[in-house]
């Protein structure tokens, strides 16, 4: 932290009015509409916003890395130096060099075709006019500095070859090969389990006390920021909300945008239900292998399990969340048990044993157990109106229902999921983020299913909007007794929504329980490190 | 969209209850392209002169004029008046009579022919042979039927884009060659389309063993020579119009159902088709409603390089003397024909082409606009 440098007059970045256009075939819109913000040396300014609030286009605004159609037009002055309307070239003697920048998604902003070394060495051999022999000395200094192990064997690594919070350190390496003034972090850890978050953020950290260079963290995650953050700008629809120090926005929020987004964290919890409510999905034993490779003449041989020997039982009205970081199995699980993916083990539907029902046998229950997916992007197909995606689990299930009577189970599902029964003549793409998912929920409750299992239905959208959905999910459980499996990575969300919680790593149960028991008195260490990763930060 | 928010009720206008689907979307941003737009207009005249262009000249694409064989092109209307003369003279002397005066006004001609023997009237026979005039009859006989008034009408043809080695109007036969240069590219298109997106999604979406088969049997297809393969068919089946349908649509179904199937791999892995699997479709149903409508785009944008391709194509055989037969014609056909006599007349060459040539930059034109349209990067 450094407070200090609050009161020197030198900014490392200034921004004023600064605005970024985007012409689309409806007329233009206005992504960010003349915002101010000022970065001094060496501090931690985080802007804050939901999904849509321009904090991302400001950031590319400035750097010129905005999509064809965007324009740019205000003053963002480095050090003095104005940077809109700078030529390509002028541009590329600060960015990459001065300010750098660091992107969400770890698993694309690396060049596939070259070895991490190359790519790091790159900003260097282009701004220091380095060769690349020169380089590898440096590089191999990056990589131990972010905590990459065996840095002279990972250089010559291609990006597959790493996992996702490697990757994120080889981005970090990267933008800090030429010592920049300013960092800038696009939801850094958005696309991160929660154990490698927290190593992302302490590593940002120190090396940013290392380096005295400011940050530029946008994110949306207000427990990252409360942790890391000097100074806070909250954005909403392209303008500044409010801005001021840490404990100013978060003791004293003085706007109503700011208040609801504090206070939008997931709360409540669950009862669990009666002892003597029946069991209505079991799987024991479950177990599913992928193969690997293979080709046409020959099977494959190597094997990965997945999920390893797993047992659930779910009970009537009851909801048990399924924790695990990406790769624990829990999605795989949750498809086993519905019986979509070839997998061994016993199943029970109600009084119905399914273990050997093979996929037309299983046709006829898919009314029963329904699914609702992560992405409300990509559930939807974006061809069909909303209509259209809704009814036709109908179509397949009751196909004795007329047109107009299908029509009217669409409104009262639309209705029930708290959405205009007009959108069903739309399509997906009309839709925001936490609407399509209420479409993804309609499309599984028209079929009044018995067990709805869900696969981190709330994992991108935004906080505010992610209560909300829970309230939804709750609302229909509680008025139609159904029974969810719920699957998430974020503890925060399960806390609230289940009553029982299973951890899951590498396709095994680490450890399984009431969700209070699990909450508050963990067994297992690996429990201990996830809530602690989740927790300790918010 | 950027400013949407989770709000449901403020963010849909309860008036407005039809929304615009991607396609639509995607013709707004084809409709602001100028060049894919011009594209379209020209495309359009270009079917319309063919298919309707028939109905409003004189001549049909078989018929023969045997006086005016190779005639330039010309917006003069033919015989041309100082010609008459010769021409009269010529028939007179197959008529084996002595021509002593001829005139011509406006459509009318009179002449006065002279033999040593009474002429028979029947000889005016001679002159409407000719394609040069028409109705002759003798209006009056002197000196005892040796000398005969004759008159008649001249019959005036307009050659604009000239006439063949054959006498044949070339105007009639760009139309004819043009009804069957689309009609072959969008056919074939269409076939190939047809069967590739099934075929290119079926093999995509089973996936494992079967995609293999199917893939490979594709590729075995490729690697046939395709001429070779023509020449087998044409040998077997005996020339006709509808296996130039077949050879071009089996060989460009290959492209298309790569495509789709490339498409569909990507597709397959999309959450909503993992929906519609939990909703309990059966795999045609997957297929017909969520797969086939979602490679629409890239589909559409190939259909535009495979007509100009099977019109080449076409051409190319009629260019091997395997496609369309005389009297039919095409314009690859007419190209072909054109180019043997490019420098005695290049009329041949010049028309077909031209027609050719603009029909195939419109389909870029057009195919570039649906590109762009279409292009999911643009969302």
């Amino acid at each position: 932290m450094t407070a200090d440098s609050m009161g020197t007059t030198e900014t490392v970045l200034s921004v004023r009015g600064l605005k970024v256009d985007f012409t689309t075939p409806d007329g233009d819109v206005n992504a960010v509409k003349g915002i101010d913000l000022d970065v001094k040396p060496g501090e931690t300014l985080a802007v804050v916003g939901e999904s849509g609030s321009g904090k991302s286009q400001t950031m590319m605004g400035i750097m010129g890395l905005l999509a064809n159609n965007g324009r740019v037009a205000g003053s963002a002055k480095y050090r003095g130096k104005e940077l809109i309307g700078l030529p390509l070239k002028g541009l590329n003697e600060v960015r990459g060099s001065k300010i750098t920048m660091i992107f969400q998604e770890p698993m694309t902003s690396l060049d596939p075709l070259y070895t991490i070394g190359r790519q790091i060495a790159e900003p260097l051999v282009h701004h220091k006019g380095m060769t690349f022999k020169q380089a590898k000395v440096r590089v191999l200094e990056l990589l131990k500095l972010v905590g990459i192990p065996e840095p002279e064997r990972r250089m010559n690594s291609y990006p597959h070859e790493m996992s996702g919070g490697q990757r994120q350190r080889v981005m970090i390496a990267m933008a800090l090969a030429n010592e920049p003034d300013l960092l800038i972090a696009d939801e850094p850890t958005t696309a991160l389990d929660v154990t490698i978050q927290a190593q992302i953020l302490d590593l940002l950290r120190s090396l940013q006390q290392r380096f005295g260079m400011a940050v530029v963290l946008i994110t949306h995650d207000l427990g990252i920021v409360k942790h890391f953050a000097d100074r806070v700008v909250v954005m909403r629809r392209g303008e500044v909300v409010e801005k001021g120090t840490i404990k100013d926005i978060f003791e004293e929020p003085k706007e109503d945008y700011t208040k609801m987004l504090l206070a939008s964290e997931p709360s409540g919890s669950k009862e669990p239900p009666a002892d003597t409510a029946p069991i209505i999905l079991e799987g024991r034993n479950v177990a599913v292998d992928f193969a690997i490779g293979g080709g046409f003449f020959f099977g494959s041989n190597a094997v990965f399990r997945a999920v390893d020997g797993v047992s659930v039982r779910l009970k009537r009205g009851q909801t048990i969340g399924i924790v695990g970081e990406s790769g624990s199995g829990k999605s795989t699980l949750g498809r086993a048990l519905l019986r979509l993916l070839p997998s061994s083990g016993h199943y029970h539907f109600g009084d119905k044993n399914i273990s050997n029902f093979d996929r037309s046998a299983m046709r006829p229950l898919r009314k029963e157990l329904q699914l609702v997916f992560q992405d409300p992007y990509g559930s939807l197909s974006p061809r069909q109106t909303v209509g259209e995606i809704i009814t036709e689990g109908l179509r397949i299930h009751e196909p004795q229902l007329s047109r107009a009577d299908r029509d009217k189970r669409a409104v009262a599902a639309l209705k029930e999921v708290g959405l205009d029964p007009a959108a069903r003549n739309r399509y997906p793409h009309e839709f925001s983020g936490g609407q399509r998912q209420r479409i993804a929920i309609a499309r599984a409750m028209i079929l009044k299913p018995k067990v709805v299992i869900l696969d981190e239905p709330t994992s991108a959208l935004d906080r505010s909007v992610q209560g909300q959905v829970i309230e939804l999910l709750r609302d229909l459980q509680e008025k139609h007794g159904l029974s969810y499996i719920f699957i998430s990575h974020d503890l925060a969300v399960i806390k609230a929504m289940s009553d029982y919680v299973i951890v899951m790593k590498n396709g095994k149960i680490v450890e399984e329980g009431a969700t209070g028991d699990i909450f508050e008195q963990p067994h297992q260490a690996y429990t201990k490190t996830l809530m602690a990763a989740a927790f300790d930060l918010e | 969209m950027t400013d949407m928010t989770d709000i449901p009720t403020t963010v849909i206008p309860p008036e407005e209850s039809k929304g615009r689907s991607l396609f639509q979307l995607g013709v707004l941003r084809f409709r602001r392209n100028r060049a894919a737009m011009t594209g379209c207009v020209i495309l359009l005249f270009i079917t319309i002169f063919s298919f309707f262009g028939p109905y409003f000249i004189s001549h049909t694409y078989d018929q023969v004029f045997p006086s005016y064989v190779t005639a330039p092109p010309s917006l003069e209307p033919l015989p041309r008046a100082e010609t008459l003369g010769d021409v009269m003279e010529g028939v007179a002397s197959r008529a084996r009579v002595e021509l002593r005066e001829f005139n011509v006004e406006g459509n009318t001609f009179t002449a006065t022919i002279h033999s040593d023997q009474p002429i028979d009237p029947r000889s005016t026979r001679y002159f409407d042979r000719a394609n040069e005039f028409d109705n002759t009859q003798v209006t009056a006989t002197e000196e005892d039927g040796r000398t005969l008034k004759l008159t008649g009408e001249v019959h005036r043809e307009y050659f604009p884009f000239g006439t063949d080695a054959n006498g044949r109007d070339m105007l009639a036969r760009v139309m004819l060659g043009g009804q069957i240069s689309l009609a072959v590219g969008f056919l074939a298109s269409l076939v190939s389309l047809a069967v590739g997106v099934t075929y290119g999604a079926i093999s995509g979406y089973i996936g494992g063993r079967i995609d293999n088969v199917m893939m490979r049997l594709v590729e075995i297809l490729y690697s046939l020579p395709f001429v070779f393969l023509v020449v087998v068919l044409v040998v077997f089946f005996g020339r006709s119009f509808i296996l130039i349908f077949l050879v071009i649509g089996a060989v460009e179904w290959l492209d298309m159902a790569r495509i789709v199937r490339g498409q569909t791999l990507a597709l397959k892995r999309r959450e909503f088709i993992g929906a519609a699997q939990a909703l309990g479709l059966t795999d045609w149903q997957i297929i017909r409603r969520h797969i086939i409508p979602n490679t629409i785009g890239p589909v559409i944008v190939f259909v535009t390089v495979v007509v100009p391709k099977v019109i080449l194509l076409e051409s190319f055989l009629s260019f091997l003397g395997l496609g369309v037969q005389a009297p039919l014609t095409s314009w690859g056909a007419l190209i072909s024909e054109g180019a043997n006599k490019m420098q005695s007349a290049p009329w041949l060459l010049i028309f077909p082409a031209i027609f050719f040539v603009v029909t195939l930059f419109s389909l870029n034109f057009i195919g570039d606009g649906l590109r762009d349209a279409l292009d999911p990067k643009d969302r």
